[in-house]
């Protein structure tokens, strides 16, 4: 199939047509034009690279009332994502060859993104031996991103094994950081707010307490690490350190953390309910300016899809997370983009081309150059939307942003040079 | 009024007054009276929705409202629906369904009363949610205080133990700075929350330095389990550290009153002499409760009967 996108501002620069042949892009210059071709306007569109997301639970196996990997990868094309890092902490958890060449075929299959599944680090994500990291890699799912995510690797001596056993993989280890022991019974961000409301504080120090340990383990084995879900000022600091150091960690923010505040909880709706907490706004800057200086290196959705009956509950039994593929562009430009924090070339470099190279996906992060593959996206910064849960394509509501109108529409998607989102809407 | 009362917090000096005022009129109203009941709820239904088990505030809220002759439908988690894994929401529609006026809801959840009620069309009355608030405790205590001291404006209050787990001093740290008076926590570090800093209070960790200047010492209970989570080391060291005994009571003022919210500790927080001296107010609390439960119930149903 071939495309021409006619007049899109690549990174926002000047208006230019782009020829998408064979998946990939075979010319990008002034009137371009191709016998049959699709033509697509792009009149006042910023073409990005499509981005990657390095932190998505697409619930199937397990939990296919609240997500699938193709409703998933709807929303996820529909947030102009063309890869997406699918979390291990599915029923069956990810954490033999089996289950990840299951979630990747279904990737496939679904065929609007390219899915990329983590692997489990130890086995049922109970924190206690070392799942068979080398057989995950080497199967057709090619995993190079390990992570127990929703439970932090409490154990450092496990923790530095799982550090050092990637480096033969050329893997990374992606932390959640949390240690159980202060975050026992945690409802939200422990301070002012959660002494008020009678939940239970999650504290800042039980994130920077691992993150901390675990840069220097990082640097003592001479291995990748990567620190899911930054929400913190003191994290930032941490990171800040590690990286003048030379230690190999690379970081992720969520879109929630860089626009919510604990605010949100006072309403006690778990919509709000989220794991790590909304912190205060001191923190939400500090991680603003730690996404902007490149301190923190990608933006990563941790879109976590929920069943009505699991947050319509009272707080403490409502399942923490929250939805995010389709707002998370949005919700970079109001907080970033907007206020001069990032130009285009930031965005793309911390939503495309960072994780990408985080995860070493090839074919994802390139630049919008001829030769490259045509993976990409069409936004209309000048739209604004107003969030409406039920036009959302996930197959679960718990959006926080639900009534909120945020900048920034994606108009089209293509994955090699195919469109899987065209006039905003999915294609069929 | 507001249609519910959700949290201390939420209320205003004159609407606290107002609870105070209505409750003292309703007492006046029954004293001496045979028939202790007013027909001021005929015909309307209020539940009792009770989530953890707590007999004294359930009672009290049972009387409360068949003295004002309501019917009360006691609906408690245990022998329930709820035990087969209903889930809050449909228990409220349920019980809205069939009629009820007013929930009165005991939840171990902080929240769970605001969340009911944006599920019902009816009142909800917080009869304690979690660690977060218990309001009426805080108004009979306050009622109380100022029917035996006379005033609470400057009164000066010593709320004394597991704040951090407590919903009643949350509750008694709003409502009384409202009404004016002057509150500190006393406690071990360990049992004060992180960003008590932000309360309109004073905090101190040393009872005998704060006894002799209080007019109201309020204990509260402190569970035994918190021990084990190394809150406090030992039983006896806390009681020897934090725990009202007769020598402790002898620093107090002439006319300062010790109260408790139920149920006691004897020897722990409290030296049973000291709870059955006259400056205990413990049962004269149990007796105001009713009144105002009374009165809440009366001000957010009885005004658009």
């Amino acid at each position: 199939m071939t495309t021409i996108v006619k007049g899109a501002r690549v990174l926002g620069g000047d208006p230019a047509d782009l020829l998408l042949e064979d998946g990939r892009i075979a010319a990008v210059g002034e009137r371009l034009s191709a016998t049959g071709a699709t033509v697509v306007d792009a009149d006042g569109l910023v073409a990005l690279p499509g981005l990657v997301d390095l932190h998505t639970h697409l619930r199937e196996p397990g939990r296919e009332d609240a997500e699938t990997v193709e409703t998933g990868s709807r929303a996820a094309a529909l947030g102009g994502y063309t890869a997406v890092h699918a979390m291990a902490n599915t029923d069956p958890v990810a954490d033999t060859a089996g289950v990840v060449e299951q979630v990747w075929r279904l990737g496939q299959q679904a065929g609007l993104v390219d899915v990329v599944p983590v692997g489990a680090v130890t086995v049922g994500l109970r924190g206690e031996r070392l799942a068979e990291l080398g057989a995950m890699a080497d199967s057709a799912a090619r995993v190079r991103v390990f992570s127990d995510d929703g439970h932090c690797v409490a154990d450092p001596a496990l923790m530095r094994r799982a550090l050092e056993y990637v480096k033969a993989l050329d893997g990374v280890v992606a932390q959640h950081a949390e240690e159980p022991r202060l975050t026992v019974g945690a409802q939200m961000n422990e301070g002012d707010r959660s002494a008020r409301l009678g939940l239970t504080g999650w504290p800042a120090a039980a994130e920077e307490a691992v993150i901390a340990r675990d840069v220097l383990l990082a640097q003592h084995v001479g291995a990748r690490l990567h620190v899911c879900h930054v929400s913190t000022a003191g994290s930032v600091e941490i990171l800040r350190w590690a990286k003048s150091r030379g230690v190999q960690v690379t970081a992720e923010v969520t879109p929630h953390h860089l626009l919510l505040t604990e605010a949100c909880a006072e309403s006690y709706d778990p919509v709000f309910k989220v794991n790590p907490p909304l912190r205060t706004d001191e923190d939400v800057h500090a991680l603003r300016a730690g996404l902007a200086d490149g301190t923190i290196d990608a933006v990563a959705t941790d879109h976590a899809p929920h069943a009505v009956e699991d947050k319509e509950s009272e707080w403490a039994s409502a399942r923490p997370g929250m939805l995010g593929l389709e707002q998370a562009l949005s919700v970079v430009l109001q907080t970033l983009v907007e206020p001069g924090l990032l130009d285009w070339a930031g965005v793309a470099d911390r939503m495309s081309v960072r994780p990408a190279a985080i995860g070493r996906l090839d074919g994802h992060g390139r630049p919008i150059a001829p030769g490259e593959p045509a993976n990409l996206l069409l936004l209309d910064p000048a739209a604004r939307v107003t969030v409406d849960p039920a036009a959302l394509a996930s197959r679960s509501r718990n959006t926080p942003y639900a009534g909120r109108e945020l900048p920034g529409r994606v108009v089209a998607t293509f994955l090699r040079g195919e469109a899987t989102v065209l006039d905003g809407k999915a294609v069929e | 009024m507001k249609r519910h009362l959700l949290e201390a917090a939420d209320l205003d000096r004159a609407d606290a007054t107002l609870v105070l005022d209505t409750a003292a009129q309703i007492d006046q109203a029954l004293a001496g009276r045979e028939v202790k009941k007013l027909p001021t709820l005929r015909g309307r239904t209020v539940v009792n929705l009770f989530y953890e088990d707590s007999t004294r505030t359930r009672i009290s809220f049972e009387l409360a409202a068949k003295r004002l002759s309501a019917d009360v439908i006691n609906f408690s988690a245990k022998g329930s629906s709820v035990s087969k894994g209903e889930s809050l929401k449909d228990t409220a529609l349920t019980l809205e369904a069939m009629g009820s006026d007013a929930i009165v809801v005991r939840h171990s959840a902080s929240g769970a009363p605001h969340r009911l009620a944006n599920w019902v069309r009816g009142s909800v009355v917080n009869a304690g949610d979690g660690t977060h608030e218990h309001p009426t405790q805080a108004l009979l205590d306050a009622y109380t205080i100022r029917r035996r001291l006379g005033r609470l404006d400057g009164v000066r209050v010593a709320v004394v133990g597991d704040v951090l787990h407590s919903r009643v001093a949350r509750s008694n740290v709003w409502l009384l700075t409202t009404l004016g008076a002057e509150v500190t926590l006393v406690a071990p570090p360990t049992l004060l929350p992180v960003g008590v800093g932000s309360w309109p209070v004073t905090v101190s960790y040393d009872l005998d330095a704060v006894l002799p200047k209080a007019d109201v010492v309020m204990m509260l209970r402190v569970q035994l389990e918190r021990m084990n989570a190394s809150f406090f080391p030992s039983a006896r060291e806390y009681s020897r550290r934090y725990g009202l005994d007769a020598v402790r009571m002898a620093a107090l003022g002439d006319d300062a009153i010790v109260m408790h919210p139920g149920p006691m500790n004897r020897g722990m927080e409290i030296a049973a002499d000291v709870a059955d001296s006259v400056r205990s107010t413990i049962v004269e609390q149990v007796g105001n409760g009713v009144s105002v439960r009374m009165a809440v119930l009366y001000l957010l149903l009885g005004g658009n009967a």
